[in-house]
């Protein structure tokens, strides 16, 4: 923002040396009025996408929380109405608890896997084969990742039960049972991701140069304190991101919810986006989904804000 | 006499292989690792060994590492080939499905959207990258802000538009909101662009070439191999997809596979339900992006990691 405003200033100056440099020298003429007019053409699909697709809803969706609608007539304001219903809706809190619950499973197990995975492949083996196969989860849909698991995790006849049973511990209801519902989901994104996320801290530990290690080893460091106080401090802009991108990713949780358990059993699953979804297209009330989505916005963007604030993401050691 | 005189030589010239310790971690770690390649990897077996099972024998052998009671009914089902009294009579629901056409619209649909979004975002970013005018980081910094807001955000408001437009359940409808751009492809072309040698660009800039002229002869064709990456990554992408397809393709006619899923598996009977069927389903949906991975496997491991600190 400080350099739109700054610009003008400058800008003005430099027209006048430019006008006359044109009329010396006429072979570097579009040069002169800067490059706006082709950079109009170059950006048009682009900035039409951007304002009809992201800028105008996401300006109508702040609209649209302030009032109700039920998509049939028009939007009606009613101030804010819509976030006082919301501070005392138990569906809403439930919803903001068990997505908080979702959200701390995944950042533990996942973070924790992914780091193991990528520390063992920097160890020993770091082929493109190796690498392709435990990225493969992550290629396929959310929708198939629910399904492929909801069928091996079938309390009747699913395989892990089956494993469990000859383990000679009791069957677990993975989806049917409130307790389990939730961590449930959380291994299926855990298990989709965690290849993923393994590759990207592994591309950060690659970065680290050998001779951070090999001056650690020769000042006799252990590799577990190798471990703590150099290779995790080194890493804190990657597992910054893994971690900014995982809460984030993981607040929006729909897909598998909305496939498997469909916010049940009672509201166990109920996540945050789900609820929205049913509010506003189920339920056909626009505004309040709208203000949902609003406090939602609100929580990523102040997420995302700390994360980057207090763990310095932008911020590498390495230099 | 010729063993005990090598071998000292031996461990001498490979210290780590004989040393005991080192030996037991490295075989610890890899046997973590083939846990961990394991669990990636063998759910995909038993979605196969599923599919070609019959629903039937599926109780009775749950835990056999071969199909049970081989079959490829399962699959007949899901391409809607079996009539409603042999899916039935195989476990199945009976209800009409078709994952034909679920298949050529999730392609249709995978394809419009990355061949839109990768050229206009291009073009875009080479605007971002090479061209100068007034206002050009404060509109790409707006541009980059669109990828912090969440999608179900923009979702409510931009199903009213498509609804307005009356373009509910038509491919249309679906394609519209990314066809002009995504903030990623943007982003990473960006990227590219800004790293780019300039020289090739100048010579012709000297030559007179226009910018046009200089975008689509000289700057697209050298972007190949990373336009084939956004391209490869933003259809994977899109295939996935579930939330908007759900939202305005709801008809049989514009149904994508993902959304075709979820409906095959909410038809299944209750009680008992038609897994190879859905097995089968889940597998002919994974298939695309399975081959694009066995050709361009290498393309898209080594994209991982593409991010703006690098």
């Amino acid at each position: 923002m400080t350099t739109l405003t700054k610009q003008p200033g400058p800008g003005l100056s430099a027209r006048g040396p430019q006008k006359s440099r044109k009329r010396g020298k006429p072979g570097a003429d579009f040069r002169g009025t800067g490059d706006l007019r082709i950079a109009l053409f170059f950006i048009a699909p682009a900035m039409l996408g951007f304002v009809l697709f992201y800028l105008v809803p996401t300006i109508r969706g702040i609209y649209l929380s302030f009032t109700e609608y039920s998509i049939l007539g028009d939007p009606e304001w009613i101030g804010t109405r819509n976030y006082e219903r919301i501070a005392k809706d138990p569906l809403f809190w439930n919803a903001l608890g068990v997505t908080t619950q979702y959200v701390i499973i995944n950042i533990a197990l996942q973070t924790a896997l992914a780091l193991g995975i990528a520390l063992l492949m920097h160890r020993v083996a770091k082929s493109t084969l190796i690498r392709g196969a435990l990225l493969m989860p992550y290629l396929m849909a959310n929708v198939i990742a629910a399904l492929l698991w909801f069928w091996m995790l079938d309390y009747q006849i699913g395989i892990v039960n089956q494993l469990i049973e000859w383990l000679g511990l009791p069957r677990v209801a993975f989806f049917g049972s409130e307790q389990w519902a939730i961590p449930t989901q959380a291994l299926i994104n855990t298990w989709r991701h965690m290849g993923y996320t393994a590759l990207l801290i592994f591309a950060g530990l690659q970065a680290i140069p050998n001779s951070v290690y090999e001056a650690a080893s020769i000042d006799g460091s252990k590799a577990v304190s190798t471990f703590w106080r150099i290779t995790l401090p080194l890493l804190r802009p990657v597992l910054v991101l893994v971690l900014v991108v995982t809460v984030i990713g993981s607040f929006q949780v729909f897909d598998t919810v909305a496939v498997t358990t469909a916010g049940g059993p009672v509201n166990a699953t109920r996540v945050l986006q789900f609820y929205i979804y049913q509010r506003a297209f189920n339920e056909q009330d626009f505004g309040y989904g709208s203000a949902l989505a609003v406090i939602l916005f609100l929580i990523l963007a102040l997420v995302a804000f700390i994360q980057m604030k207090f763990l310095r993401g932008n911020q590498s050691d390495l230099d | 006499m010729t063993t005990t005189a090598t071998r000292p030589a031996d461990s001498r010239r490979r210290p780590f292989r004989t040393n005991r310790p080192v030996n037991w971690r490295r075989t610890i770690a890899w046997v973590l690792l083939a846990v961990a390649i394991a669990v990636s990897v063998l759910p995909f077996y038993w979605v196969l060994r599923t599919a070609l099972s019959t629903n039937g024998s599926l109780a009775a052998n749950s835990a056999s590492l071969l199909p049970a009671d081989f079959n490829l009914g399962a699959f007949k089902r899901v391409f809607g080939l079996q009539t409603a009294a042999e899916a039935i009579a195989e476990g199945g629901s009976g209800a009409s499905i078709n994952f034909w056409q679920y298949l050529w619209n999730s392609l249709l649909f995978s394809s419009i959207t990355t061949a839109g979004a990768v050229f206009f975002s291009s073009m875009a970013a080479y605007a971002f990258a090479r061209l100068r005018w007034k206002g050009r980081d404060g509109v790409f910094s707006l541009f980059l802000g669109t990828m912090l807001v969440p999608p179900i955000f923009t979702a409510l408001p931009n199903f009213l538009l498509v609804k307005n437009l009356g373009l509910l359940n038509s491919m249309l409808g679906m394609v519209l909101p990314y066809l002009f751009m995504t903030p990623f492809a943007i982003f990473f072309m960006r990227q590219f662009f800004l790293n780019m040698s300039r020289e090739v660009e100048e010579a012709a800039m000297l030559d007179g070439a226009k910018h046009w002229r200089i975008f689509f002869q000289i700057v697209m064709p050298n972007a190949a191999a990373p336009i084939a990456t956004l391209a490869l990554l933003t259809f994977m992408g899109q295939w996935n997809e579930y939330f908007w397809p759900l939202l305005v393709g709801t008809t049989e006619e514009t149904r994508v596979l993902t959304v075709g899923l979820g409906v095959f598996k909410s038809q299944a009977p209750q009680g008992a339900p038609d897994w190879s069927g859905l097995m089968a389903a889940t597998l002919v949906s994974a298939t695309p992006v399975l081959i694009l991975f066995a050709i361009f496997g290498k393309k898209i491991v080594n994209s991982i990691g593409f991010n703006g600190t690098k």
